[in-house]
Parts: structure tokens; sequence; C-alpha cells
């Protein structure tokens, strides 16, 4: 008997479990398709070092990322069913007028979110499934992997955590409703349909103060985070990120009072057709959608800053490596990792090997050396300006200050740059250039280096060259992570002992296969040489970095990014899309006697759904306005981080961030625009 | 002069085994400028007469003029002109919007019309007027009496200068003191504006304050008296009187 309650439920209000159902049903199939990658790029690529660590990295990252997922994802959902349940209040009403008890009216809904569960979780998994074929299709581009390897793939394992997951949710949802369903009243109940809206005006002055008390505040906030990167540390950073959420939040609220006072100033406007009538259904809701709004704001604008900026990662990780990669292979060695010791006369036995080895393979090399002057360290090159030395001092304390600056002589560092094919520096005796491509570093630098004129090295004052730092490095790297190098004249040099060791070279084969191949010669000669000098019981510092393997892993890197990028705001978007199209249903659903009434005295059909759309317009596009804002800056901001990766591909990756938003936040929209419009035309 | 003419009106309901007949073959006419009530028991097919007169429901067979149109042939565009031009409505339940002022409800009507701005406000201000309204033109609905309400729904089914208003119960849900203001203003209307107003009730009092009542019974018209020079006290009487010979459930509503 319950058991047909239920079905006949789901049945009658199917309009309402539609989008219900449709937004559980995406959220399954999108966890289903992230999960489902790790095992999928496993399987499509035949995996080795780098990438297959990347792999085992995505899927970690990806699964601890599935439990906030999950749980916002959950959050969606208790939310729906909860606009769900206050929609039929009269119906529960019904059902405890006519003496059923509030425990069989929370089985009867037990049964429909069960019916509904289990429902959306196969469609889900259906799609879902159907779906990661078409992922295996972008993962392979990420991954820059062969077409050929696709194959049908179904993660068994991804299978068994959606349904895990869904499952935990669900429960939640069960308890929640019963919870409520327990607490209710039956007045409350049957009073809930004829709701006596009172609409509570708002004081003009207090508006439009507080809404230029939070513009100010955003433009501040806009101000700090876009024009003081270097000086903002993580906890000024939080206090204007906290600042932007309660300002959007003001912003709303004081609108929502404005609206409707610049509208009705507007004569010629608001007398208009419908006009009046959409401008009143707009601020009556604004008002209870404040918070919801600033939510969905916030979300959108985590949404466009994290989707922008991994796909803009992943592009210039890509771009990187040719520029910041450009010999094929690179040993470096040294006492110690910071450089404060220095080289021994003679290099260790199995080092010495190695490097021999090295250059047999190599069809082109450049050795070379880089010093250290103890008495030159990071801290007493920013002690050269006060300001700054203790700016860091207070507010950069994971910087370690003792380490010396590395010296690079002028000589060496040209051989080197003539094997990467990069202009080669000039400058005069006794004169120095400070390279740095690190943009935070050289942010600090530039600021001492604007106030200065020489440098203190091994006892000679070297006089600047330039004012500023210089792009410029030796170390191959998949990123500018140079963070400060000073080419000093070779004669400074005379007489000092080395403190590190470096040798790049090319290999004389150029295909992919045979670099593999030499790649892994050489790993295997550098480990061998590395576990003998432990065995020797010398403690040292080495690397040894090839161009391939930095390839994979920035591929690898950039691929996971993007990824998780991906994932995180995809489940945003639809969070927000869902709760935008609910209420805007259910709303519409309330309001079908007005739409009848319109149309009893004369509106036409295309100025009724014109202005249904007008209104579902507007509470799309507010939210996503504002957030938008809030990116251009954000992003702005973010960019400076993102120098770190480089901001090549910016263009590229805010395009498919807009095309990604068009696509799920804009498809919500659509189905918005014409669910309300059935609804109130089949009342009709 | 006749404004409003019915012709062999029929409207059937359900499918050819149980079949309903709401209407069966009813004509009258109806002259500008009249006061009329419909009278009959629930089920007698009174609201299903002026659903078809105000086009929102589709006769089976016959016609509809109004003045030298068929309403029964409009579609589409021009059936929301029809409604919006030619027709005000009253409604049981008022149906103002609850998010609007009196004032924008009533300028609802006018500017959905297409009413140039500058004449929208005078239109308001004159039609609140005859009503008695014009104290609680800045009110919400919740703010407001039933009596208000009805009055605010009322302008605004006139406000446009409609052809023929047709009010559905619109005492139903108001108390007796409301009812009778309610009234005496569609009087006042139909005197001094010469407004022409066609009323369904099933409450005899309310029926009195018409100058001719029409009675009707399973679909057909029963019977139909004027006023003509007796009191409303008199009309009321004779009413009564008809309403017992129908017998049934209309004398129930006393």
């Amino acid at each position: 008997m319950l058991f047909k309650i239920s079905v006949s439920n789901i049945r009658r209000s199917l309009r309402d479990y539609a989008i219900y159902f449709f937004t559980l049903m995406i959220g399954v199939s999108i966890f289903y398709v992230f999960n489902a990658v790790g095992t999928q790029t496993a399987l499509l690529m035949v995996m080795e070092g780098d990438t297959r660590s990347i792999t085992e990295l995505l899927s970690t990252i990806i699964s601890n990322v599935s439990v906030f997922v999950a749980a916002v994802l959950g959050l969606l959902i208790v939310y729906a069913s909860r606009y769900l349940m206050k929609r039929r209040s009269r119906e529960f009403a019904l059902y405890l007028l006519l003496g059923m008890g509030k425990a069989k009216i929370s089985l009867i809904l037990l049964l429909e979110t069960l019916i509904i569960g289990i429902g959306s979780l196969a469609a889900g998994l259906a799609a879902g499934i159907g779906l990661s074929q078409l992922m295996s299709a972008f993962v392979i581009s990420l991954f820059d992997a062969d077409m050929r390897n696709y194959r049908f793939t179904l993660s068994v394992e991804a299978v068994w955590k959606t349904m895990g997951y869904f499952g935990v949710v669900y429960f939640v949802v069960m308890l929640f409703n019963s919870f409520i369903i327990g607490k209710c009243k039956l007045i409350d109940l049957m009073q809930s349909g004829k709701r006596s809206e009172k609409l509570r005006l708002k004081n003009v002055a207090l508006c439009v103060i507080l809404f230029f008390l939070a513009a100010g505040a955003l433009g501040y906030a806009y101000h700090e985070v876009t024009y003081a990167p270097a000086g903002l540390t993580a906890k000024r950073m939080m206090c204007m990120i906290a600042l932007g959420a309660v300002a959007t939040l003001v912003i709303f609220w004081s609108f929502s009072g404005l609206l409707l006072r610049i509208a009705t100033a507007l004569k010629g406007v608001y007398f208009r057709g419908l006009n009046c009538f959409t401008f009143r259904q707009i601020s009556s809701r604004i008002n209870t959608m404040v918070l919801s709004m600033t939510v969905i704001c916030l979300m959108l604008f985590v949404t466009i800053c994290t989707l922008s900026g991994s796909f803009s990662i992943r592009n210039s990780l890509n771009d990187n490596i040719r520029t910041y990669c450009p010999a094929d292979a690179m040993f470096i060695y040294a006492p110690d990792s910071l450089g404060k010791e220095t080289m021994p006369d003679e290099l260790p036995a199995p080092m010495q090997t190695l490097e021999d080895t090295l250059e047999a393979h190599f069809s082109e090399s450049e050795k070379g050396y880089s010093y250290g002057d103890d008495d030159l360290t990071m801290g007493d090159f920013f002690d050269l300006d006060r300001e700054v030395s203790a700016w860091i001092r207070s507010n950069l304390t994971m910087l370690d200050l003792d380490v010396p600056e590395v010296l690079v002589t002028l000589s060496d560092y040209n051989a080197l740059m003539t094997l990467y094919g990069i202009e080669p520096l000039e400058m005069g005796e006794n004169e120095c250039v400070m390279l740095c491509n690190f943009e935070q570093m050289t942010v600090l630098r530039d600021k001492v280096l604007a106030k200065i004129d020489s440098i203190p090295v091994f006892g000679h004052d070297l006089k600047l060259k330039y004012h500023s730092c210089q792009d410029g490095f030796i170390e191959i790297a998949i990123q500018p992570l140079n963070s400060g190098l000073l080419v000093i004249p070779d004669s400074v040099a005379a007489g000092q002992q080395p403190r590190f060791v470096y040798l790049a070279g090319n290999y004389a084969v150029t295909d992919t296969e045979a670099r593999h191949a030499e790649d892994a010669a050489l790993m295997e000669a550098y480990r061998s040489a590395c576990i003998e000098l432990s065995g020797a019981g010398i403690s040292y510092h080495t690397q040894f970095n090839t161009r391939q393997d930095m390839a994979d892993a920035a591929i690898g890197l950039g691929a996971l990014v993007a990824l998780v990028g991906l994932y995180i705001g995809m489940t945003f978007l639809i969070a927000c899309g869902a709760v935008l199209a609910l209420k805007q249903l259910s709303e519409a659903a309330d309001s079908v006697r007005y739409y009848e009434m319109l149309r009893k005295i004369g509106a036409e059909e295309k100025d009724i759904t014109r202005s249904l759309y007008r209104q579902a317009g507007i509470f799309f596009l507010l939210p996503l306005l504002l957030a938008a804002v809030h990116s251009v800056f954000g992003m702005k901001f973010a960019g400076v981080f993102l120098t770190m990766f480089g901001t090549s591909g910016m263009t590229a990756s805010i395009v498919t961030t807009c095309a990604v938003l068009l696509v799920i936040y804009g498809g919500y929209f659509l189905i918005t625009c014409f669910g309300c419009k059935s609804v109130i035309r089949n009342a009709g | 002069m006749q404004l409003l003419k019915i012709e062999q009106v029929e409207k059937y309901y359900g499918s050819r085994s149980s079949l309903t007949k709401a209407l069966n073959s009813i004509s009258f006419t109806v002259d500008t400028g009249e006061f009329v009530a419909i009278m009959g028991a629930s089920g007698s097919g009174k609201t299903t007469l002026l659903n078809c007169i105000s086009t929102i429901d589709r006769v089976t067979a016959g016609h509809i003029y109004l003045e030298d149109t068929d309403i029964t042939t409009l579609r589409g565009k021009s059936l929301g002109r029809f409604r919006r031009e030619k027709l005000g409505f009253i409604f049981q339940d008022f149906n103002l919007l609850d998010t609007l002022t009196a004032y924008e409800n009533i300028s609802l009507a006018l500017s959905i019309q297409k009413t140039p701005v500058r004449n929208i406000h005078e239109a308001v201000e004159n039609v609140a007027r005859q009503l008695g309204i014009s104290d609680v033109l800045d009110k919400y609905p919740y703010q407001m009496s039933g009596g208000q309400k009805q009055r605010v729904a009322s302008a605004r089914a006139i406000v446009t200068g409609p052809k023929i208003i047709l009010a559905d119960e619109p005492t139903g849900a108001l108390d007796s003191r409301s009812a009778k203001l309610l009234l005496e203003r569609f009087n006042y209307l139909n005197m001094q504006e010469n407004a022409t107003i066609m009323m369904v009730t099933h409450d005899s009092f309310t029926a009195s304050y018409a100058e001719r009542v029409l009675f009707i019974k399973d679909g057909r018209l029963f019977n139909e008296i004027r006023k003509g020079t007796d009191s409303r006290k008199q009309f009321f009487d004779r009413i009564i009187d008809v309403v017992t010979l129908l017998g049934g459930d209309v004398s129930d509503a006393l």
C-alpha cells in the first residue's frame, strides 16, 4: 500500500521530480566519470616511469577531491529534497488529517527517496559509463597519448565507489527527511500553501549606504589582491577573501532593496507591458534568495578561477618545456644542496665515472661551476635595502636567508647559453647581472636592485649593469623557477673553490624511442653511481634530469591539474545550476495562478513567456555577473601565482572556461526556461 | 441596443460513453447597459456559460456574438486582444497579484493594453474614486480587507473601459456588509457609467441587485425575471419564489 502511494506520488509530481532526478543523475555520472579516470589512463597507456606515478597521484587526488565533491553534491541533494518536501506540505497535511502516523509518512518518503535514488543511480551510472568513453578521448589528448590504445573501459572500482558514496548521501537525505517530518506541526503544514506574502520593504537610504560601502570594500579587496601580490601574506589574503564574501552578501541584500526603487522611479519603463509584474516578482524573490545567490556567486567565482587556472597551467606547462628545458639532460653535483660547502679538489670517484659516461653519450655538452660567497647570503642581499629586508623577515619566515647567493662566471654562463641556443650576456669588467625568473622573487629583488648601485662579491664591489632582474637560468626545468643567480666577471671568481658542478648536454639521437633508451641507460648509470657514493659514506647532493622525463612529468602534471580543475568546476556548476533551476521552477509552480490571471485579463502568451524568461535570466545572470567581476581580479591575482607556470595559455584557457560554463550553466538556464514555460502552460 | 447574443450554445464534457451536457442549446441576448444576474444550482452550467462567454472555454456548438464579432471563432492572438479590450473580469477569489500594490494591480490591466504611461495615472485615480479605494492604492493585497480587495479587482476590470464586465460569484468570499458595499458600487457603475455587467451567483440577495435574473437548470434556460419598477426587496422576494420553484440546493444558499 505504502509502496503504491510512493510510486503514484512520484508519477504525479513527475515534473517536480524531473529536475531533481536529472541533477542526481548528472551528479552520479560525473562522480563515476572522474573516479574512473585513474583506471582508464592506466589501461589506455603503456605506462612508464613518471607517467605511471602521475597516474597514481591522479587517482589519489581524485579520490580525495571526491570526498569534497560528494559533500557538495550531498548538500545539494539535501537542499533539493527539502525543497520538494516543502512543496508537498499540503499533501502531508492531508495524510496526517486522515490519521496516518508520522512514522508512516516517513516511510512513504523513504520509499520515494529509495526509488528515486536507485533509479538515478542506475541512470547516472549508465550515463557515466557512456560519458567516460568520451572522457577517454579527452584524457588521451590531455596526456598526448596514442589514440590507437583506445578501447571500451568499465571501472568496477569506480562503480562501487559511486554506489557507496551516493548510498551514504541518500541515507543522510532519508534521515534528514524523517527528522523534518517528525518535527513539523500539522497547522504549519496546512497553512503553508496560503502564504500571505509579507513584503519587507527595506530602508532605501540604508540600502544605498550599504551598497556603496560594500562596493567600496570590494574595490579595496580587489586593489589589495591585485596590486600588492608580493606583499600579500596568506593570512591577509584570507581576510580579503572573507571581506569579499561579506561584501558580496551585502551587495545582493542592498541591491534587492534598491532594484525596485530604481525600477519604480523609471515610470516609462515600469508601467510598460508586464514590466511592473516582472520587477515585482523578481524583487519579491530576490529577498528570499540573498543568501543562496551569494553562495552561488562565490561558487561560480571559484569555478571560473579553478577552470581557467587549471587549463592555463596545463597549456603553459606544455609550452614551458620548450623554453625552460633547452637541453636533453643535465647533471648537477654538490656537497650539499644549499651550496654552503665548497667542492673538494677532485670529484668523488663514482661521480667522475658518471661524468665520463655522460660525456660519452652526449654529442655536445658543456661543463661549468657555480660559486658562493659566505659573506653574500640571500639575507645579506636583501639587507642592502632595509625596508625590503624588514618586510621579508616579518612576513616570509619560511624563506631560508642563510643560503649563499649562487654566483656564475660570465664565461661559464655564456658557454652554457651557446649550448642552449640562447643569446649570450655581455657585461663589462667589474659589472654584474642578476638573473631571476621566479616571479615572486623577481618582485622582491627588483625592489632592492632599484635602490643600490653595487653588490659586494668576494671583496669586490661589482657595479650593477641593470637595476632590475634579467630573465635567465642555468638549470633546465619545466617552469621558470630560477629564484636568483648572479653573473660575475671571471676575474672575481679566480682562486675561489666552486660549490656546484653541472654538466648539460644533448644526445646524438633525435627520435623519441632512442631518446628514451638513452634516458634509461643514463638514469641507470646515475642510480648506480649514487648508490656507490652513499655506500662510501659521503654526503652529497646530486640531480639528474632529462628533457623527456620532464616533458612526461609536465604533460602528466598538466593533465592532472586540468582534470581535477574540471572535476571541481563541473560539480560546482551543476550545484549552482540545479539550485537556481529548482528555485525558479518551484516559484513558477507557486505563481501559476498569477499567470492564469494575466492570461484572463488578456496578456498575450508571448509577453507572459518573455516575462518568465526575464525573471529566470536575472536570477542566472546576477550571480554570474558579480562572479565574473570577482574573477577578473581573482585571476589577475592568480596570474601572479601562475606566472610560476607561465601565463602563455591564458586566453585559450579563458575560452575553454567560457565554453564549459556556457554548456552547463547555460544548459540549466534553458532547462529552467522551458520547464517554467511548461509549468505555467500545463496549468492553464 | 443588443450587445451580447448567445445562440444555441452547447457544451459537452466527457466521452461518448458518459456524456455530460453542461450547456444544452441555450440562447438569450444582453443589451448595452444591462445588469444581468445568472442563477442556478451548483452544476447547472452557469460557470460554464460564463467561461464560454469569456473565451476561457470553448463551446461545442452554437455561436456567441459580442457586438458583431463571433467570439467562438477567435483564435490565438486575437483572443488575447478580445479579452483585454472588450472584457473585464471579476473573480470570486479576487485574483490579485500579491506582489503588486493595488495601484499596480489596476495599472497592469492598462499597461497590458499598451496604454501610454502618461494616461495611466489619471485613469487609475478616476476608477479608484468611483469604487472608493483611493486611500488603499499604495497597499498590498495582504494589507487589505476582502471587500477592498474585491473593489480593487473590480477597478482592474473596469479601468480599461470594457464592453461587458463578467463577474463570477463576486460576493462569494465576502461578508454581508462588504458584499452590500460592492453591489452598490456595481449599481453605481451600471447606472452612472452605463456599464454592462453580467454576474453569476447562487445567492438570491446578490442577484436582487441586478435588474434582470436568468435562471439556469441542467444547462437550459429555466426562467427569466426582470426587476421593472419593483423595489429591491420585492424583487428579492420574487427571486426567492423562483428559487423555491427550481427546488434543489439553491435554497440552501439562503
